[in-house]
């Protein structure tokens, strides 16, 4: 969140990881002038060494990498270059998957359907610093932090990070309902700062609570 | 049929060498042998435990080898299973593998013309099986199955490099060989001339020459043994390997065909992809195979994928449904799944979007339901009052079944339909929930009204 915003003229610097040279072609296409795309990896390996030679400002991660799950390159780069940010970007519907991604650092989850102009929306706002969350990212958060009964409340329930406030809760309810930032924050009555801070604090939440119903949904979910 | 089934149950209760019985003629086994696969055959045609079968063969080999030419002849006779004829068969059959066999007898007839003009009989003594079994193996060789053949070789391997092995195996061969022999011959030596111990003796040199034969055929049964699983596991991936290709092929390849025909109908393209891209997931994330139809509506997850496939297959439309918890369904929330599919059935028929967007969500009290299109909207004078349809379809059955539906558009930028259904049980506090704000907050919507058909 500390990375400088990109000032007018300058390009966000856009890196692709992505196994399938054809999706990525497609990416880069879609993407046009309004970024700079300053290099591509299609493995772990390979996106660690040139991320950390070209710092991007954005990486366009994908969740399945053939040496792994994302979060393989998400955490040797932050350790070395914390300004670089990360968006996850997947066909995968595995909720643990993209659950792993988030909480390893990456910024956001978007889809693969996304259309051109919301990937560069989307990518503007990492660079920025905010959280982009997709309709299908929401559900997920909503989904692990869906209320307790009160017999399984864990003894280190913490409620600054363990349980979303009821405007969170409505805001990414708007955002599973296919709303935009704009048209959330027109609904709400609320600037649209104010629904990207709400969206930040969620991922805030996703990614440091310790929260037990976070690992316990996850096996749940682990069908494959 | 169940009283069979019970009955049967109780007579046969659980005895220890039954196995599972496989009707049908008898075949050698494919997958569960040892050696040809004749008593995994044997087992399953009559019930009766492998290793029973296996342990009755080993027995009657000790009776002068009975075990062992049954065997044998068990192995000519009986095909395996898939196949219709057996080696024997085969064999008879195989003028040029008979006539190659029979190519053996002139060099036995040499051979005991050497040995009577030299006057050495045990030449003859010696060449008569060599040539007969020579000329048995060249007919087995030509007539096994190609699998039995690697089988044979893996067998005959190991006695071929008896002399090819390196210095050091070869030593510990030797030895092998010097202690088993010896111990064969202590335990043939205490059956015929051994201390007269009437009982001990005949005892004593069974188990000496059994042990004499593990020291010396020992490693290489193992090695067989093990060769035979690893085959076994190899078979095992292959066949799973098959299966995914053939569930690929059937579903993934099939769509990929089909939309490299319709490259010029984009539409068509898109619901082919996402058809797809649905029966996948379901299959990778969700274990459902593709291909059988989930179990209808049992949950409200499966309902709300359901109305996503149907409307894009029908209306071509994208559907991006987030469902986020899941319970049954009773007949509250079945009719709250009819209206949905109505809304959203409308917004793809009308609303002229690129994607409608369903949100499902399942709280302790109520479930909520959010169709949404970022469309063409629409302003209720062009509604024709005829068009009663969704007030019936969409108000109406939640109204009947104590649930609430809104609608709210603006035209030129979509509109959204919300519906709530309180859960069995806790219907009284879902007037007052904490999504009031949201059906309260009606600034561009119009409550009540009859929306579009």
């Amino acid at each position: 969140m500390s990375g400088p915003p990109p000032g007018e003229g300058t390009l966000v610097r856009v890196f692709l990881v992505d196994d399938h040279g054809l999706f990525r072609a497609g990416v880069k296409a879609e993407l046009g002038d309004a970024v700079e795309v300053v290099g591509e990896a299609d493995d772990v390996e390979p996106a660690i060494e040139l991320i950390s030679e070209r710092e991007p400002d954005v990486v366009l991660l994908d969740v399945h990498l053939p040496g792994g799950g994302g979060q393989l390159v998400i955490e040797p780069v932050k350790a070395r270059h914390p300004e670089v940010k990360f968006l996850a970007l997947s066909v995968s519907d595995a909720p643990e998957d993209v659950i792993a991604v988030i909480r390893a650092g990456a910024r956001g989850y978007v889809t693969k359907t996304i259309s051109g102009p919301e990937l560069v929306d989307a990518v503007q706002r990492v660079a920025a610093g905010d959280a982009v969350f997709s309709p299908r990212l929401a559900g997920f958060v909503l989904d692990a932090f869906a209320a307790l009964p009160a017999e399984q409340v864990p003894v280190t329930f913490d409620p600054e990070l363990d349980q979303l406030s009821a405007r969170e809760r409505e805001v990414l309810r708007l955002i599973a309902r296919g709303y935009t930032y704009k048209e959330l924050a027109r609904e709400l009555s609320i600037s649209v700062k104010t629904v990207e801070s709400h969206v930040s604090a969620v991922l805030r939440k996703l990614q440091l609570s310790s929260r037990h119903q976070l690992t316990r949904w996850a096996t749940e979910r682990r069908l494959v | 049929m169940s009283e069979r089934w019970v009955g049967h149950r109780h007579y046969g209760r659980h005895r220890w060498w039954r196995a599972a019985r496989q009707p049908g003629p008898l075949r050698r086994s494919h997958d569960d042998r040892l050696l040809g696969g004749v008593a995994t055959g044997v087992s399953r045609k009559f019930g009766i435990d492998p290793t029973v079968v296996r342990l009755g063969f080993v027995l009657s080999s000790l009776m002068s080898g009975f075990g062992v030419a049954l065997y044998i002849g068990a192995w000519l006779l009986v095909p395996v299973e898939g196949e219709s004829s057996s080696i024997a068969n085969r064999a008879v059959g195989d003028w040029r593998g008979i006539a190659l066999a029979l190519s053996f007898i002139p060099v036995l007839v040499l051979a005991l013309v050497i040995s009577s003009s030299l006057g050495a009989g045990w030449v003859g003594t010696l060449a008569t099986p060599i040539c007969i079994g020579a000329g048995g193996f060249v007919l087995l060789w030509r007539n096994v199955g190609s699998e039995e053949r690697a089988l044979m070789e893996r067998v005959l391997r190991p006695l071929a490099r008896l002399g090819f092995t390196g210095r050091g195996s070869r030593r510990l061969l030797v030895l092998r060989i010097v202690v088993g022999a010896a111990i064969v011959a202590g335990g043939v030596w205490a059956i015929t001339d051994g201390p007269h111990r009437a009982l001990l003796r005949p005892l004593g040199g069974v188990l000496l020459v059994v042990a004499g034969a593990v020291v010396v055929f020992g490693p290489w049964w193992l090695n067989i043994a093990r060769d035979l699983l690893d085959e076994r596991q190899a078979r095992a991936l292959a066949e799973e390997r098959a299966d995914i290709a053939t569930r690929v092929h059937d579903s993934v390849l099939q769509t990929l065909a089909l939309i490299q025909r319709r490259a010029d109908q984009p539409h068509q393209v898109v619901r082919l992809a996402r058809a797809q891209e649905r029966e996948l997931r379901s299959w990778l994330f969700e274990g459902q195979v593709p291909g059988t139809g989930e179990d209808e509506d049992a949950t409200l997850g499966t309902a709300v994928r359901r109305i996503q496939r149907e409307v894009e297959a029908l209306h071509e439309v994208p559907v991006e449904a987030v469902v986020v918890g899941d319970c049954e369904l009773n007949d509250d929330l079945r009719s709250m799944m009819e209206a949905g599919r109505e809304a959203t059935v409308n917004a793809a028929k009308w609303s002229q979007a690129d994607f409608v967007s369903l949100f499902v969500e399942v709280e302790p009290d109520e479930v909520s339901m959010f169709v949404r299109d970022r469309g063409v909207g629409f302003s209720e004078e062009k509604i024709a009052a005829d068009r009663r349809g969704v007030k019936e379809s969409i108000y109406g059955r939640m109204a009947r079944h104590g649930g609430q539906a809104e609608v709210r558009t603006t035209p030129g930028l979509g509109t959204e339909v919300m519906l709530k259904m309180p859960r069995s049980g806790s219907r009284s506090s879902a007037d007052h929930s904490n999504h009031g704000n949201h059906s309260s907050r009606s600034d561009h919507s119009q409550n009540g009204k009859p929306a579009r058909t």
